[in-house]
Order: structure tokens, then C-alpha cells, then sequence
């Protein structure tokens, strides 16, 4: 996060005002500089262009089309664009319409009317390419800003996908023609009219050296960008959105330099590229470690890597087609603004370098040849290495920070060739191509991280060897290897329906508060606006399965068309294993990432806080919303704040048990932002609850109107429960069935309908002791009589003793031992009937009976 | 307390093989007899190895006594969740010792031999006393069902990723096509004292849900078990208790004993089968051995302490002795019901008991209230200097000692722990015995002084 706050970007208009709008008080522009404050690059971005688009996922930006930039009345910059859409976010069960494989470069014209098209114009990243194509053509195989360039054959509406029409081709491509001209030219371009002023010269002189060290670090960063932390890839993005404006960097990198998000296409691509042998070693690398700065020294390693592993076919032609396409980067490279020409000269030296240094890479690289086990052998010189390295790099950052331009550069390249040499013997040693570009990209720290790093890295390469989690391992239970049978019998039928996971066509007696949720949700999704709600009722009252219903409904009107589509997301909080886990899961169900919980909570809250232009309203059911109490609050303060932002675009259903949850135990800035929205749910009448069982039994006759009738009577007097009702319904039919074996199968009778209510409500304690032995009852007899003498419902084991050696010489029978007594006594304790300390107090022991004493009295005397 | 019953099993063995194995005898008249007494003790080592067998193990393979509609409930219901794949939840519940766990294993076993269920139920077994918490009950759960993200036998990931990847391959199962899971819970108590009954509630959840089938066994000995469920979770469970209660009389008691002692049919020397089986028919009969088993009846249902009565009077078995007589079985009954500490009581020296007399004294005195070692100092000195004929009086260290090793015996027992600081006489102490205790070990303790007793009886005799 901190690199956010270093790398400063500055937004600037390009050109006077074209228009203003005098009431509206916006006027409108024809570009928009991109300057950031500490690299001192700028890049312009112009009408018409294609850009990225800072988007939910950082790994994945928007990609779209400039149509307008304005700035509206509160002096806001901002960028009216057309949307293309990447594969990722279609969803998933639409993607089949397609039926062709798609490459990750092909967008989609975007025509999905519900987006927002209204930017901040400080979100845009950098400009790309867009071509549009027809649907027969292929993919240009290799083009030049491979990761720069999208292409686009159909578009999207949200349903289904369709050609582009000549009218959008033809304006695409004008577009990208008249971007075809400016790049071209791009050299020659230079918008005086607004140049700022002349920066230092040896300033540029020394970015220009940094610079490629710079785009390269983010490239390679990129290969782990999946991996890193979040924070990490944020620092990658805005490192990727400097490198738009270091012109200088780009030339001889373009083609193997990815900007930010297409770090895995490069890295797919080389894996197309290489040999089997070096397959191995792609997967390698981006699972190599998790520093940011890893693989740096690839600044000039990863493009003679190409041609290297290529050798054994046509080493030399690859390698020349190589330079002539370095040769054509440098010429093409879009919107290069030099500011002093003596930069630019020495550009053109560095040019000179860079080709050299290939050349007279390649005999050496060609040697060793790039097996695995080759390179697993070697990393285990790599600590040695590492000291060399050190001391090396120690000069150089000397060097680098002293010496001018030329020399700096030289000494960077030999040494980035020594790397190189490494680097096919040792693929995964990252700590050494670390520090080298730390050295140069920042010679004032490198010193410091260089002798950091290599201790943390060399800790955990061997960490590499244990085995790693399964990441994809699909959740699955096996499937059974016989067919389920269906229901035979009337009862069996009535069974299955009456399972409480059995779905109801319609949800009876819940109609009044099913409208009202469904009135709430609705209302909010057509104003694209946020709100909580919440939800409380006693268990098994329909709550939950009353908001799904609800959820249900609106999806079928969205796929309808008559709402506007919207993301849904379910959290429990018994679900949970930590009330924070809550972040990490919402944000999984949006966006797919996996990263730890502070992380998501930071994410989220951009997410929700910053005005998404392409964003879903998002329903989120919040179940058993008390387990996500935390000392301070802050999970529910940041759900219930979240609907509040203006941005968010967040409804909220919050379920729970108790009516005043919101007042009992959540502090008042957390019930404030609440709401006053409520519902409860009443526990079922009896009405209602016959209702719900003859509804479920509608053309099934297998119980006995009475017996249904005593069944929700019996429950609504008690709880209210459904499932209750349900599942003693379902016990009286394996009692019916039990009873009914002999003859033909008969409906449920009332006598079914008894036994199952006093199975499942009849207190255990009395038929515990009347099944206890002899010398147990006579235990609790004197733990009764003892209480009684004593006035207090507590005794110890040696008073209770005397009472049954009493009681047993009354009876007639032979008195225990107290070790019998002992054994009678924990036997009762486990059983919980009475409660007892630890046992280690022997005849100090203290009882207390787990029921009232009448209790003991009634279950005792009916013997 | 009862004694385990592992170490006197493990004991008798060893104590037969020294007696099965007669001292050899050279005259060659006497090789009939020895031959009939190998033979004998052939018998007796493959006696005692069967019925050594069903005594220990009597969870795993023990005969069902009158739970034959707990048995046809609890079968019907996995019947139908293998079958039908519906998920329901269930406990077991009885006191220690009714045949919760053997209840379970025989459902299971012939539910097993079914040919509709053969290999289509996946079964994740966990016990309270070993997943002391959600995150170790996880992990076993896992790796009982081999999900996959179990690599050989460990469970790789965080506490929070491996609830979600099991929740989540529970959710995408469905009735008809996903493979039923039994969860059986032993010991389902302690499960519910995990933070928040979150795996409950989860289990729960997903039996009242349409996900994959599973069912959920709990086994418990508490009573009050429902009444420990969070109303949410409670509210999930479907209400079946199967309850075991031991609800047999002394008739079936004794039939029990029978069929626990006879030997099986397939027992290879069948003459002798023969005549033990008639041995036990007698002794079912006996007036002495219903009395022993009335008594046990009376103090317990428990089928465990009737095993180990048995095992007891069956130890008693030799090559001499080949059949069990009534006289072992009292004898048995004798040792199983006597009184632990009684029992160290007749170790102890004579200045012990005179101390122990001295605290029966104070405690009567003073109704129970603690005591220190001063006090019961002077009372021994009031019986030495008034009473006492035999006995010589001691050194105040000497007694000292005396108490001291009471204290280690754990017949006395300090209210607080010793501290450093607090003088060692002035402790207060309880004792542990009782009086009619201290009277009856009294009865028995060879060569006590008279004097001693008549103290014991009377604390004012001296006057």
C-alpha cells in the first residue's frame, strides 16, 4: 500500500477545453496526461483510444474505449468510456454460448446496458491496442505489444453473443488507424503545446538507465503475481503504470515486456515457446518464491531466454527475426514524449548496448544446455553465489549511483549477462536477480535490501520440496454406486416430502413477509442503490428458507429481464470458523481471490467504497448474523457500513434469533447503521402449521386429518418449530409402517401420531430410574431424605451413605460398601442425574440432583 | 470404584500356566493320567481364551440383550439412508456399560452383509475423547472420507479452508447421485462443549438440507444431552433418541449369565463342552449363585461388572479344578464387592490405626470439622496415659511419620495444599473414611490390641 502513496500519479488535461457546458458547469477535453510524480513521466491518453481500467480484481483491469473526458462541476475528472468485456467476466454458465476455445487476448464489445459507463478518470491505467476482427479470422499469431493488444469479434449484451456490427467495425477500426498513425509517427510526436518544462538532464539521463531495470522487475513480478500478497500486486500494477510512462524503457522491452495484467499471458507464451525442457522450468519460476522483485535479472535475460531455448532448432534466424523486431519496437513504441534529445540519444546508445549484449550472449548461452537436473544441481551453488553477488552488487550500486550513464550501463549489462549465465544454470535463484535490480532501480536502498534479502529468500527455497496443499482439489464426495430407490409406498412418499430438505413448490403462510423482503430487494435493485435488512426469528420459522425464496424469485425476474441483473452471496455465521473469515468468503464469491482476511477487509472496502463502473448490485445474506460478534465490532460495523457508502451498490439481509439482537449487544454505531428495517418471524400456529404439512402431503393421503391436527397443536404449544412438526411426522410414519408390516399399509393414525410425540418429548429421567438397579433407587431415596433433614439441596456422599445403610436395614438387604456406594454414585453422575464434584474427595464428595425432587418422587414411586 | 478388569484378565493366564503344567512324572503307570491331564488343559486354555474373549470385548462382538426394537429402529434408519439416501440424525443414548457401542457395530455389521448397501456408504467414525475440537474433528473427517485435498495421510490447509472445502463437497452432492455418509459421534457430550457447536450445527445442517445424504449418529451416557444442544442446533436435530436402558429383570439377568458363560457349539472337545454347559445349567440354579448374581443385580444393571465377575470366578478354573463351583463365584463376588480403602486399612500398623482412631474420635467431637495433626496428637496422648495397657507411648517425630504416611495413603486429605511456610502440625485435615468403615477393617485386623478396640468403640471408655 505504501508504494501507492511514493508513486504518485498526477492526472492532467490535455488542451484547452474543446467545449463547456455552461449550466452543467463541465467542460470537455481531447486528452488527459498521466503523470507520475516520482519516475517524471507523463503519458497521454487521447480520445478514442483503448485503455485498462483499475478494476475489482487488480490482476484483472477493464479493458474499454475512450469516448469522452470531462470535468464535471465539482472540478472531479472524468472519462466516459465504452466497455469490452474479458471472458472472466461473463458468467460462467453463459461462456458456453459461445462454443470456441477463446485466447485470453479476445474481449468482447461490451453492449450490456446496466454498466456504468461514467468513470473517474483516475482510474484509467494506461492506453492498448484493440483490433477488431471477424469471427472466422484467426488470431494474429505474433504481433508486436503482444500483451498490449486485444482483439475483439463479438460482442456481449448480457444474453448472448453476437458479430460485430460493420457499423462498431468500421468505427473500431478508424480508431485503432488513427492510433496505427500517431505510433507510427511516434517518434516525430512530441505535443509541444503543453510541455513541461525541462526536466534535469541528468535526471533522465539516470532514469533512462533505471528505467528498463524497473518495467522488467514488474514483467517477471508478474509471473507470481497470482501468489503474492495483495499488496504486492498492487505495488506491481503501480510499478506497470509508471513503466506507461517511461517511453525510454519501453523501446527495447515492448516485446517481452508485459504491462501488469498480462504477466501470465507472457508466461504461457513462453511456455508455448519452449522446448519440453524448459516446460519444467516455467512453473518453476512463477512458484519460485514470493518476493515481489524476483526474477529481475531478467531485465535483459528474458529475451535472448527465447531464442536460447530454441537453439537446438534455428537458434540464429529466431535470434535475428529477434532483433529486427526489437528494431521495430523502438520504432513503433506508441505516445513516446522524450523530454531532452541528449536522453534520447543515449536511448539510442542503450539500443546499441542491448543488441550487443545479445549477440554476444548467444554463443554462451547456447552451451548449457537447459535440463532441470543441470539446474537442480547448480542451485545448490547459488548461495555461493549470493556472497559473490553481494559484494558485487555493493560496487555496482556505488557505480550506479556515481558514475554517468554510459559506464553505469555498461557495468549493468555485463553484469546482467553474468546473471544470464546463472540464470540458465539456476533458474529459481531470484535473490540474486533481486538485488541486482534493486541496485539499480533504486541504488540508495539496494544496499540495504541486498544484504536482507538473500537470508530470507535462501530460507525458503527448500520450502519449495515439501508438498504443497492440492490448490485445485475439487470438492467431491464420491458418488454411490447404486441407484437411490425411489419411494415405493404411500408412506415412503409421504416420508420423502416431509423431509425438511425437501423444497416446496410455495412456501404457505410465509406469503406477508415474503412480499415484504421481496419488495425491499426489489426497490433497491432498480434504484442501484444499498440497504440493510434485518431478519430475526426463533429457530425454524422459515427464515432462511423465506430469503431464498426470495433470492429465487428475483434471479428468475433477472433472467427475465425485469430487474437488473445482481451478484448473491450467502455467508452463516456458524459456517465461519472466525467471525473474519466472513471478509475472505465475500470476497471469494466476487471475485475469486483467495488472500488472507485482513486483506480481503481492505479490498472489500475499496471495492465497495470506490464508484465500480461495471458493477453488479451484490445481495449478501448475512445467516446467524451473532456468531459474527467480535469485542469490537468491526465485521459488523464494516457489513452495515458498506450498504451506507454511496457507491456500494450492497444489500444486506442480516437473519438471526433475537428480536432485540441490534440493541442487546451491538454497540450503537454498528445499530445505527442497522437500520430501522425489520422483520420478524412468529413462530407457527397450529393453523399454519397444518397448513404447511397438508401442503407438503397435497395428493398424498397418508395421514389422518386429526393426526396432523394434534401434531401442529402439539408444537405450537411448545415451539413453533416446523422442522419439529415435520420430523415427528416423519417418525409416526415408520411407526405406521412398523406397526403395519403384517397387513396392508394403512395412513397414520392418531396412535402413530402419539407415540412419535411421546418418543420425542418425553422426559429420559423418569424411565432412567425406573430402569435403574435397586441399590440406585435407593441411593436417590436417600438423597431425598438427606435433603430433607438437612433443609438444602446439596449433600455430601458420607451423609447420603448413612441415609442408604439406613434404608438397606429397613428393606432388609445387605448394605453396600463404599466403594459400591462410590461406584453407584458416579455411575447416577455420568449419567447426569445428579451433578457430583471430582471424585478425588471420596466421602466429601457433594451431590446434587439434575431434576426437581418431585421429579425423583414421581419416577419412584409407581414402582 | 471397580477395579479395570484388563489386569486381572491379563493376570490369570500366567497364574494356569504354572498350574496346568503338573510337575513331570517318570513312572510309566502314571502316563494315563498324565495324558487325561493334558488333554484337560487343552480344554481349560481354549475354555478360558473364549470366554476371555466375549468378557473384554464385549463391545465388539457381544450378543444384544433386549434391544430388539432399538436394533430394528436403528437399522431401518440406515437402511433407508443407504438405500433411499435420506439424511436424518439420531442418538443413542444409555448409561456406561448398556450397549450403545455394541448396538451400533451390529447394525452396522449386518447392514454391511445387505446386498443394496454393499459398498455404498462411507462411514466417518470420531470419538469426543479424541477430537477435542472442531479443527482436529475436521481434519479426521477429511481424511476419513479421502476428499481431496488429503495428501496420503495428511490434511493439508487452514482450519477455515478445510471447513469451507467440506462444506462445499457436502453442498454439491445431492440424494439420488452422492454417496451417503455416516457420522457416528462417540462420546457426543464432549462435542458439544466445542466453540459455538459449529461442526453440530454443520452436521445438522446438512442432514435438514437438500445436499449430500448423511446421517448423524451421536452415542452419549448423559441424560440431559438435548438440554446442552444451542436452540439453533436443537432446533436442526431431528429428535430421535434411541434410548438403552438395561429394562431386563433378574430372570433374563440369569439367562444372560447363562448364555455369557456357556461355551458355543463349535467348541471342539464336545464332552466337555457337554459338561460345563450342564455345570452352568446347575449353577444358574443354585440357590448360593442366585444370590451372588441377586446382589450384583440389585447394585447394577451394568453387563460389564457381571463380565468381570465371571472373569474372576473363571480364572479360578484349573486342570484340579476344571469346572467353576458356586463357591468361586462368592468368592468372586467377595473380591468384587469389597472396600477399597478398608482394604488398606488392614496394612497399617498398629500406631496407624491408633491415629486413625483418634480422628474417628475428633470428627465425632466435632461433628465432621477438620482437624490438625496437634489435635489428633493429644488425643493419642490422652489413650496412651489413660487407657492404653499395651501399648508404649511413641515420640512426637515417630507419630509424626505415622501421619505422614496416612497423608501419602490418601486416608487423610489437607482441606489446602501445604504450603512452605504453614507448620506441618497445624495443617487442617479431613479424613477420608468413614466410621463404619474404620469398625469393620477393625473386626478383621489381625492381632489388634484390645484395649485398642474397646478405645475404638468408645471414646469415653477411659472414664
Amino acid at each position: 500500500m505504501n508504494t501507492r502513496q511514493q508513486t504518485k500519479l498526477i492526472y492532467s488535461w490535455y488542451g484547452k477545453p474543446l467545449s463547456s457546458d455552461r449550466k452543467l458547469r463541465t467542460s470537455q477535453y481531447k486528452g488527459i496526461f498521466i503523470t507520475s510524480e516520482s519516475t517524471k513521466t507523463e503519458t497521454c491518453i487521447q480520445l478514442g483510444d483503448f485503455i485498462l481500467v483499475e478494476g475489482v480484481n487488480a490482476d484483472q483491469p477493464y479493458v474499454a474505449q475512450l469516448m469522452d473526458l470531462y470535468e464535471d462541476g465539482a472540478q472531479h475528472k472524468r472519462a466516459v468510456v465504452q466497455w469490452f468485456c474479458r471472458l472472466e467476466e461473463i458468467p460462467q454458465n453463459k461462456r458456453k454460448l459461445l462454443k470456441r476455445e477463446i485466447s485470453a487476448q479476445e474481449v468482447f464489445f461490451d453492449q450490456i446496458l446496466g454498466y456504468d459507463t461514467d468513470i473517474a478518470a483516475e482510474t484509467i491505467i494506461k492506453s492498448i491496442m484493440v483490433l477488431p476482427l471477424h469471427l472466422g479470422e484467426e488470431l494474429p499469431v505474433i504481433t508486436l505489444n503482444k500483451e498490449q493488444t486485444f482483439y475483439v469479434k463479438q460482442s456481449w449484451d448480457g444474453k448472448c453473443f453476437k458479430v460485430l456490427s460493420p457499423d462498431t467495425f468500421s468505427k473500431l477500426k478508424e480508431a485503432n488507424k488513427k492510433r496505427g498513425v500517431i505510433t507510427n509517427t511516434s517518434k516525430a510526436f512530441v505535443p509541444s503545446d503543453i510541455l513541461t518544462p525541462v526536466k534535469k538532464e541528468t535526471d533522465s539521463v539516470l532514469r533512462s538507465a533505471t528505467k528498463p531495470k524497473n518495467v522488467d522487475m514488474e514483467i517477471e513480478s508478474k509471473h507470481s503475481a497470482s501468489k503474492s500478497s495483495l499488496a504486492k500486486e498492487r505495488h506491481s500494477q503501480r510499478v506497470a503504470k509508471n513503466d506507461i510512462k517511461t517511453p525510454t524503457a519501453r523501446k527495447k522491452l515492448e516485446l517481452s515486456s508485459p504491462t501488469r495484467s498480462k504477466g501470465r499471458l507472457l508466461g504461457s507464451e513462453v511456455l508455448g515457446l519452449l522446448d519440453d525442457d524448459c516446460d519444467a522450468i516455467a512453473p518453476l519460476k512463477t512458484s519460485a518464491t514470493k518476493r515481489k522483485v524476483k526474477f529481475t535479472s531478467d531485465t535483459s535475460g528474458s529475451p535472448p531466454k527465447i531464442p536460447c531455448s530454441n537453439d537446438k532448432a534455428k537458434s540464429t534466424s529466431e535470434t535475428a527475426e529477434h532483433h529486427q523486431r526489437f528494431s521495430d519496437t523502438i520504432r513503433l513504441s506508441p505516445y513516446t514524449r522524450v523530454k531532452d534529445f541528449s536522453g534520447k540519444d543515449k536511448n539510442l546508445h542503450e539500443k546499441d548496448d542491448v543488441l550487443s549484449s545479445v549477440g554476444y550472449q548467444k554463443p554462451s548461452s547456447q552451451s548449457p544446455v537447459l535440463t532441470p537436473r543441470s539446474r537442480r544441481a547448480c542451485a545448490q551453488k547459488t548461495s555461493a553465489l549470493i556472497a559473490e553477488q553481494i559484494s558485487l552488487l555493493e560496487s555496482h550500486g556505488k557505480l550506479a549511483a556515481e558514475e554517468d550513464f554510459l559506464s553505469g550501463s555498461d557495468s549493468s549489462y555485463s553484469s546482467s549477462s553474468e546473471e544470464e549465465e546463472d540464470d540458465d544454470d539456476v533458474p529459481c535463484t531470484p535473490e540474486k536477480k533481486t538485488k541486482s535490480s534493486r541496485v539499480f532501480s533504486t541504488p540508495k536502498s539496494s544496499r540495504k535490501s541486498a544484504v536482507h534479502t538473500p537470508v530470507k529468500t535462501v530460507k525458503k527455497t527448500p520450502s519449495q520440496g515439501t508438498p504443497r496443499t492440492p490448490r485445485n482439489a475439487t470438492p467431491e464426495i464420491p458418488r454411490r454406486i447404486q441407484a437411490a430407490q425411489e419411494p415405493a409406498s404411500v408412506l415412503e412418499e409421504a416420508r420423502l416430502r416431509l423431509h425438511v430438505s425437501a423444497i416446496p413448490e410455495s412456501l404457505p403462510c410465509r406469503e406477508e413477509e415474503f412480499q415484504d423482503i421481496y419488495n425491499f430487494v426489489e426497490s433497491k435493485l432498480i434504484d442501484g442503490t444499498g440497504g440493510c435488512m434485518y431478519i430475526s426469528g426463533v429457530p425454524g420459522t422459515g427464515k432462511t428458507a423465506t430469503v431464498h425464496e426470495v433470492i429465487r424469485c428475483l434471479q428468475r425476474a433477472a433472467e427475465n429481464d425485469e430487474l437488473p441483473p445482481f451478484q448473491f452471496v450467502e455467508i452463516n455465521g456458524m459456517k465461519l470458523t472466525d467471525p473474519h473469515q466472513a471478509y475472505v468468503q465475500i470476497l471469494e464469491f466476487l471475485t475469486g481471490q483467495k488472500v488472507t482476511a485482513t486483506h480481503a477487509a481492505v479490498l472489500l472496502a475499496k471495492l465497495f467504497s470506490t464508484p465500480g463502473p461495471k458493477r453488479k448490485t451484490t445481495v449478501l445474506i448475512v445467516d446467524e448474523l451473532d456468531l459474527l460478534w467480535t469485542r469490537k465490532q468491526n465485521v459488523m460495523y464494516n457489513l452495515f457500513d458498506w450498504p451506507t457508502q454511496k457507491h456500494s451498490k450492497l444489500i444486506i439481509l442480516a437473519i438471526a434469533n433475537t428480536m432485540d439482537l441490534p440493541e442487546r449487544i451491538m454497540m450503537n454505531r454498528v445499530a445505527s447503521r442497522l437500520g430501522l428495517t425489520r422483520m420478524s418471524f412468529q413462530p407457527y400456529t397450529y393453523k399454519q402449521l397444518q397448513q404447511i404439512i397438508s401442503s407438503r402431503l397435497k395428493g398424498v393421503k397418508a395421514f389422518e386429518e386429526d393426526a396432523v391436527q394434534l401434531v401442529s397443536r402439539k408444537v405450537a404449544a411448545l415451539s413453533g418449530d416446523a422442522r419439529r412438526c415435520l420430523d415427528i411426522c416423519r417418525r409416526a410414519t415408520e411407526i405406521c409402517e412398523f406397526a403395519g408390516e403384517k397387513r396392508t399399509p394403512e395412513i397414520v393414525r392418531m396412535a402413530h401420531v402419539i407415540e412419535a410425540i411421546d418418543e420425542m418429548f418425553s422426559s429420559p429421567y423418569a424411565n432412567a430410574i425406573r430402569n435403574a438397579s435397586l441399590h440406585e433407587q435407593i441411593f436417590l431415596k436417600a438423597i431425598l431424605a438427606e435433603f430433607r433433614r438437612a433443609g438444602v439441596e446439596e449433600a455430601t456422599v458420607q451423609q447420603i451413605y448413612h441415609h442408604h445403610v439406613a434404608l438397606c436395614r429397613m428393606e432388609g438387604l445387605q448394605s453396600p460398601t463404599v466403594s459400591e456406594i462410590m461406584a453407584i454414585c458416579s455411575r447416577l453422575g455420568a449419567c447426569r442425574l445428579l451433578l457430583v464434584e471430582a471424585s478425588n474427595k471420596y466421602l466429601h464428595m457433594r451431590v446434587r440432583l439434575n431434576l426437581g425432587q418431585d421429579d425423583v418422587m414421581y419416577a419412584l414411586r409407581e414402582e | 470404584m471397580r477395579p479395570p478388569p484388563r489386569p486381572s484378565s491379563t493376570r490369570a493366564p500366567a497364574s494356569l500356566r504354572e498350574l496346568r503344567m503338573p510337575p513331570m512324572k517318570s513312572t510309566m503307570s502314571k502316563r494315563k493320567l498324565k495324558e487325561s491331564v493334558e488333554e484337560s488343559a487343552e480344554c481349560i486354555s481354549q475354555v478360558q481364551k473364549i470366554l476371555r474373549e466375549r468378557f473384554c470385548h464385549y463391545c465388539a462382538a457381544g450378543k444384544l440383550f433386549g434391544m430388539k426394537q432399538q436394533y430394528s429402529h436403528l437399522l431401518e434408519l440406515l437402511k433407508r439412508t443407504t438405500v433411499h439416501g435420506e439424511s436424518n440424525s439420531a442418538l443413542i443414548i444409555g448409561p456406561r456399560g448398556s450397549g450403545k457401542t455394541a448396538l451400533l457395530n451390529h447394525v452396522l455389521e449386518d447392514l454391511r452383509e445387505m446386498n443394496q448397501v454393499r459398498e455404498n456408504l462411507l462411514e466417518v467414525h470420531l470419538n469426543g475423547l479424541l477430537q477435542t475440537n472442531d479443527k482436529v474433528a475436521l481434519k479426521e473427517i477429511t481424511r476419513q472420507l479421502q476428499l481431496e485435498n488429503v495428501v496420503g495421510d495428511k490434511v493439508f490447509g487452514s482450519f477455515a479452508e478445510n471447513l469451507a472445502f467440506l462444506l462445499e463437497a457436502l453442498r454439491r452432492g445431492n440424494r439420488t447421485s452422492s454417496c451417503p455418509v455416516l457420522f457416528v459421534l462417540d462420546e457426543f457430550d464432549l462435542f458439544v462443549h466445542h466453540k459455538n457447536q459449529s461442526l453440530l450445527y454443520n452436521l445438522f445442517d446438512i442432514s435438514q438440507s437438500a445436499q449430500t445424504p448423511v446421517t448423524v449418529i451421536g452415542l452419549t451416557c448423559r441424560q440431559d444431552i438435548l438440554e446442552l444442544l444451542e436452540k439453533r442446533v436443537k432446533s436442526r436435530f431431528s429428535h430421535r433418541q434411541i434410548y438403552l436402558m438395561n429394562s431386563f429383570d433378574f430372570k433374563e439377568y440369569i439367562k444372560i449369565f447363562k448364555k455369557q458363560l456357556s461355551l458355543p457349539a463349535e467348541f471342539p472337545d464336545e464332552a466337555f463342552a457337554q459338561k460345563w454347559n450342564n455345570n452352568v445349567q446347575h449353577l444358574s440354579e443354585d440357590k448360593t449363585v442366585r444370590d451372588v448374581l441377586q446382589k450384583l443385580f440389585q447394585h447394577t444393571k451394568d453387563l460389564r461388572s457381571l463380565h468381570l465377575l465371571l472373569m474372576l470366578a473363571v480364572s479360578a478354573v484349573t486342570t484340579h479344578h476344571p469346572l467353576p463351583t458356586a463357591a468361586d463365584l462368592q468368592e468372586a463376588s467377595r473380591q468384587h464387592s469389597s472396600d477399597s480403602r478398608a482394604n488398606i486399612v488392614h496394612g497399617l500398623s498398629v500406631l496407624e490405626i491408633c491415629l486413625i482412631i483418634a480422628m474417628k474420635h475428633l470428627n465425632e467431637v466435632y461433628d465432621g470439622e477438620p482437624f490438625n495433626f496437634q489435635m489428633v496428637y493429644n488425643e493419642f496422648q490422652k489413650f496412651i496415659q489413660r487407657k492404653a495397657h499395651s501399648m508404649y507411648n511413641f515420640e512426637k517425630p515417630v507419630v509424626m511419620k505415622a501421619f505422614e504416611h496416612l497423608l501419602q495413603l490418601e486416608l487423610v486429605k489437607p482441606l489446602e495444599r501445604p504450603s512452605a511456610r504453614a507448620q506441618r502440625e497445624y495443617l487442617l485435615m479431613k479424613l477420608l473414611l468413614d466410621s463404619s468403615q474404620i469398625m469393620e477393617a477393625l473386626q478383621v485386623y489381625p492381632n489388634c490390641p484390645t484395649d485398642v478396640k474397646q478405645w475404638a468403640a468408645s471414646s469415653l471408655s477411659w472414664l
